[in-house]
């Protein structure tokens, strides 16, 4: 299916958030996440996607 | 200095953006003394890794630090920012950005005061981005808001107190909230007059890592809120209008 990775069209195999997330390269990674614009938790990756949906994942940046 | 029950040794609240290089921006805050960074979070490619490089660099500062929701435009965007922040950075504390108007980056006041007050109710400590507005402000404390950060001047802009009267209309209403000048201060004279005022802290990011040699004007900054503090507590003289000699009259010889 393809959802929005970051803004980007993402076809992905993955039916579930942490399964999506190990798909694209995140495992392991010190990540935070958003489907839809609400906040997913990391207890709460076994969240299923439906196309379309939008994934916002985020880290640690520098900040002012 | 307490903000939300928690002993902070230093005034003096670093950012940890623009720096040249990640050696550079370690030296500056060694040389601050800075008790509190301020960090981000944002998007990050599968793979990349550039989040956990940052997380090891701000753990080894030794530092408190505190997630902004800078570049959030809207009520639900700071708050799910602020959400993914907590969960990354695990810790309760969020400086509050809710940007109102893109070239001042003035706060969105009605959105700030509303993202507060959820956030408040969803266990976080709440850091206002504000204005020196008094009314705001008051709107901000019954949010649930025990900290206010009022700028400056806007963002990155390095002007200094560009409304003296209205910075100190503010801490006097509040003489008992934790404040911090947050924002548009250039030069640690800057800092030390909003240290003079009573201001509890200043946080600064641009006039530090923007400057020629950033750890020297760290340092910089660093002495001037421990003079601006020093002065504040000395309870300084009423300035007034006509001269008045420092070395006694009498005594003096009569020589002519």
């Amino acid at each position: 299916m393809q959802i929005m990775v970051n803004g980007s069209p993402t076809d992905v195999a993955a039916a579930t958030l942490a399964a999506v997330l190990d798909e694209l390269g995140y495992g392991g990674a010190t990540v935070a996440t958003a489907v839809n614009e609400a906040f997913v938790p990391a207890t709460r990756r076994n969240l299923a996607l439906s196309p379309g949906d939008r994934l916002e994942i985020v880290a640690p940046r520098q900040g002012g | 200095m307490r903000f939300y029950g928690t002993e902070i040794a230093s005034r003096l609240m670093l950012g940890t953006a623009q720096y040249p290089s990640p050696a550079v921006l370690a030296e500056a805050f060694r040389r601050s003394g800075a008790g509190i960074a301020t960090v981000s979070v944002r998007r990050e490619a599968g793979g990349e890794k550039a989040g956990a490089a940052f997380w090891d660099l701000v753990r080894e500062l030794g530092v408190s630090l505190l997630p902004n929701t800078a570049g959030c435009h809207s009520v639900r965007e700071a708050v799910t920012t602020a959400q993914m922040a907590r969960e990354l950075f695990g810790t309760s504390w969020i400086k509050l950005e809710v940007i109102g108007h893109t070239d001042t980056l003035q706060p969105d006041p009605f959105a700030l005061v509303e993202a507060a007050r959820i956030l408040t109710e969803e266990g976080f400590q709440v850091f206002p981005y504000t204005t020196e507005d008094v009314v705001l402000a008051d709107r901000l404390l019954n949010a649930g808001c025990e900290v206010l950060m009022p700028w400056g001047a806007p963002i990155g802009t390095g002007l200094g107190l560009t409304n003296i009267y209205g910075l100190r209309t503010l801490r006097a209403q509040f003489p008992d909230v934790p404040m911090v000048v947050d924002a548009g201060l250039g030069l640690p004279s800057q800092a030390a007059m909003a240290m003079e005022m009573g201001y509890d802290a200043v946080l600064l990011n641009t006039a530090v890592a923007k400057a020629g040699d950033p750890a020297a004007m760290a340092e910089g900054f660093a002495r001037a809120v421990e003079a601006g503090r020093l002065a504040f507590e000395a309870d300084p003289m009423e300035p007034r209008d006509m001269a008045a000699p420092s070395t006694p009259v009498i005594g003096k010889a009569f020589l002519s």
